[in-house]
């Protein structure tokens, strides 16, 4: 499945059939501060992500 | 499929929010926002029904959400944004807030400060050698008073959130500032010609603000502003987070409980460290007199009176090193 990312903008390709909490942390990203969304719907932790997703991965901290 | 459930209605869930150890469908994740939001004006007097209130928006997450939630929750509430000339993170910043605003037609005042003061916040920066940040929040600070006063608001709301102010207060403790710790407080009241300036998301997460606008439908900016980048806020927001990855709720333990407790034990300070105020002679506006005896001029006004007419610094002038290189990598890669 393709995973999009910010800051920088980027787009990785992993392995599908994982739940969200799973992708996070292989990706070493903590919960607290990203949320995840498939096709415009948010996906909790337990969802699960399958190889045809295209899936947004989206830091939540502001710095101002 | 298995699928997690929303602990109020039972249908399928769209978040885990580990700070209250449960799941939420999209309706009962707002239902939740809300009343956070209705607690925290409750608690701390902050708005009446009755209130002329100015929101502060950015075009972020934070601002437009609370607008939505106040106007939602039945108050009634304008907006003003500030061009503050960061380069393209402003021109975004500000399509999304007219967005906003035109699609809901409400009514939004809009300040560019290279058109109306002369300058903007790389060139404040770089001319006054300050940190950008601290350049920018002194022009918001002094333009969003005096807006208030302008058009007889009776308080000003900002979007400042959990995660925020739990920053805040994170360095604070780590330098036991008294006189700032004595301050940090939801809630600012009207005095000596400030207008009255409360923070209703004080109970609410950045990522509870950030589902509330993707379930709303909200589109706001998701970069974050590039003076930002290596801020010490932004360590202290990791590193709160990391915490609260290990134990979830202790962030707004954290924060809340300091305002509970804390907060009344520091409030003697507070009233006994008051400066008399007096007018700027050059706007009006409400500042401390100087020691020296000459005539008391605003921070905003010494800062408008050096950097005006200065001709504009582009964005990467002023950032370190490391926050440059991820600037224009950023820029190059076209986002
Ligand atoms: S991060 Fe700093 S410079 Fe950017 S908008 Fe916030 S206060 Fe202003
Ligand atoms: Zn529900
Ligand atoms: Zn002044």
């Amino acid at each position: 499945m393709i995973v999009k990312l910010r800051q920088p903008k980027r787009e990785v390709t992993v392995d599908g059939n994982r739940t969200v909490n799973q992708l996070l942390d292989e990706l070493d990203m903590n919960r607290e501060s990203f949320l995840v969304i498939r096709n415009g719907t948010l996906v909790p932790g337990d969802g699960r992500l399958d190889d045809d997703d295209t899936i947004e991965i989206r830091p939540v901290i502001s710095g101002g | 499929m298995n699928y997690s459930k929303c602990r109020v209605c039972g249908e399928r869930a769209i978040i885990d929010l580990p700070r209250h150890n449960a799941n939420f469908c999209g309706e009962h994740l707002l239902q939740l926002c809300r009343r956070q939001v209705e607690k925290a004006i409750h608690d701390h007097d902050m708005l009446s029904k009755d209130d002329k209130i100015l929101v502060a928006v950015s075009g972020g997450k934070d601002s437009l959400a609370v607008w939505d939630i106040l106007l939602e929750l039945g108050y009634r509430a304008d907006g003003l944004y500030i061009g503050l000339g960061i380069g393209e993170y402003s021109d975004v910043s500000g399509d999304y807030t007219r967005e906003f605003a035109e699609e809901r037609g409400l009514t939004l005042t809009t300040i560019d400060l290279r058109d109306e003061y002369d300058y903007d916040v790389p060139t404040a920066a770089k001319v006054t050698k300050r940190v950008p940040c601290s350049a920018c929040g002194l022009s918001k600070r002094h333009l969003f008073d005096k807006a208030a006063l302008d058009g007889g608001y009776d308080v000003v709301v900002t979007g400042h959130n959990l995660d925020d102010e739990a920053a805040v207060l994170f360095g604070n403790a780590l330098r036991w500032d008294v006189e700032y710790l004595a301050r940090q407080y939801p809630v600012l009241p009207a005095r000596d010609g400030f207008p009255k300036k409360v923070k209703p998301l004080m109970r609410l997460t950045e990522r509870e603000m950030a589902a509330w606008c993707i379930v709303r439908g909200i589109d706001y900016q998701v970069e974050e502003c590039p003076m930002a980048l290596g801020n010490k806020h932004l360590a202290y927001k990791d590193a709160l987070n990391s915490i609260e990855r290990e134990s979830p709720g202790s962030k707004s333990a954290f924060y809340l409980e300091f305002v509970d407790k804390m907060s009344p034990i520091l409030a003697e300070h507070r009233r006994t460290t008051g400066r008399e105020l007096v007018a700027c002679t050059s706007c009006g506006a409400p500042t401390t007199e100087p020691d020296s005896g000459d005539a008391p001029v605003c921070a905003f006004c010494r800062l408008h009176d050096r950097v005006s007419g200065v001709e504009a610094v582009p964005v990467e002038m002023v950032l370190n090193k490391k926050a440059r290189k991820a600037y224009l990598a950023a820029q190059a890669a076209g986002e």
